[in-house]
């Protein structure tokens, strides 16, 4: 087993079957992976393979048919609904490719509401999520509605959504969705941040540029891990390497 | 390329020595291209004979340094004006081996290609790390040779899932039959779908 005591994110042996009998789709199929502080692993693998399976159950959005999903050493099957949903708005943040951003609220309200959700006093809440805004670069738009800002900034809001507060895991499903390479590459450059700080993250995408920015990559297909890059070594390595 | 060429370029900037020319170069590559400076001064001498550099005096410490000519400079433009074309690139070892490896009896082709997706994947890591570590707007030409690098590390991959995801199609049982079973027919297949690569 390749449990962990300093793991944020632990998969042991999980398996996720949809349906039963002959018609049973085995979406996941005995996958094992941890992810400690600082880590970003990237999950690549054709479509149907379970990529974005293995982050709905690493996420507690959805709850495996076998094996034990934990985060931050808490096994999530052992939570109720409520104690799962508090530790989703608390630890765990969230980054699709649909922004799913509030539409009457501003940019500043949209980060703030996961925290305010939690209980988290107004004006503390505000003041958090107007350092996510800072740390996304958007200081300044905090005021604006989603219909004001340009695609990209969008994405940035609902990523300062993602890392507001003391989230240690960030799971990000094909981030850069529709964005043009610069801006997508800008999101990936926040992600890579958050996660030297020492968050640890999960990135599902279908590019391999993206999946360049991960510490280690994964490949899925038909439910099973199927291979895995080593970790990289420090720049220094790879620069006194780069001659190869 | 063309050692040829990049020294002309730099060489359009002003005079240089060849170990003055060989920094410039790795500088503009990001150490990407190591030269040795044997590579250099053989290529001067080329560049020299066929006129399109010319060595100036000797300074006091004893390097020579060469300016680019007229003729250099023409050679240079068009150069930069013609697109390089795809057949002058060297042919592309790693299809001419998986095509190798789809007939050849024995050999797991899927083992390849993961293999080497995984070689690919973690080139692609490290030049993304370093292209990360590079921010200053004067790392900007060698940003774009790691991106250069990038995209085709990007490229080699997406042709590799593709190699996958054909090779399942093909072959539902795993590692490549033994050529020498013509009536299997996923074998058949197999040494059909290798022929048509081969013809390409």
């Amino acid at each position: 087993m390749s449990g962990s005591d300093d793991a944020v994110l632990d998969l042991r042996a999980v398996h996720r079957t949809h349906g039963v009998g002959p018609a049973a789709v085995h979406a996941l199929r005995g996958v094992s992976l941890v992810v400690r502080p600082g880590e970003l692993v990237a999950v690549m693998g054709p479509s149907g393979s379970g990529k974005s399976t293995l982050l709905a159950l690493a996420g507690g959005l959805d709850r495996p048919t076998g094996g034990e999903v934990r985060v931050e050493g808490q096994p999530l099957g052992a939570l109720d609904r409520r104690g799962l949903a508090q530790l989703r708005r608390r630890r765990i943040g969230y980054i699709f490719q649909q922004l799913n951003l509030l539409g009457s609220l501003s940019a500043l309200e949209n980060v703030a509401l996961p925290l305010e959700l939690d209980g988290t006093s107004g004006r503390r809440a505000r003041a958090l999520a107007m350092a996510a805004l800072t740390e996304v670069g958007l200081p300044a738009l905090g005021d604006r509605f989603p219909d004001q800002l340009s695609g990209g900034q969008q994405q940035r809001v609902a990523i300062a959504r993602a890392l507001v507060g003391e989230r240690r895991l960030v799971l990000a499903d094909e981030p850069t969705g529709a964005l043009d390479s610069q801006t997508g590459e800008a999101v990936l450059h926040l992600l890579r941040r958050r996660i030297d700080a020492g968050a640890a993250g999960v990135l599902v995408t279908h590019e391999a540029r993206h999946a360049g920015w991960a510490d280690r990559v994964v490949f899925l297909r038909d439910g099973v891990l199927v291979d895995t890059t080593a970790p990289l070594g420090s720049v220094e390595q790879l620069l006194s390497g780069s001659d190869r | 390329m063309s050692i040829r060429h990049g020294l002309l370029a730099l060489l359009e900037r002003g005079q240089m020595y060849g170990y003055q020319l060989r920094a410039a170069f790795e500088e503009s590559t990001g150490s990407t291209w190591p030269l040795n400076i044997g590579q250099v001064y053989t290529t001067l001498s080329r560049l020299e004979r066929d006129g399109l550099v010319r060595p100036l005096p000797e300074s006091e410490a004893g390097q020579r340094p060469y300016e680019i000519t007229d003729a250099g400079r023409a050679d240079l433009a068009l150069w930069f004006a013609t697109p390089i074309s795809r057949t002058d690139r060297p042919r592309d070892e790693l299809a001419i081996k998986l095509a190798l490896a789809l007939t050849t009896p024995g050999v797991d082709v899927r083992s390849v290609v993961q293999a080497q997706r995984s070689a690919t994947m973690r080139a692609l890591q490290e030049l993304t790390r370093l292209k990360y570590g590079s921010n200053r707007p004067e790392d900007l030409p060698w940003r774009l040779v790691l991106d250069s690098m990038v995209f085709q590390a990007e490229a080699e991959v997406r042709w590799l899932d593709h190699c996958e995801t054909s090779l399942v199609r093909h072959q539902p049982s795993g590692p490549a039959p033994p050529a020498s079973r013509p009536d299997d027919p996923d074998a058949r297949d197999a040494a059909r779908w290798a022929g048509e690569e081969a013809r390409r």
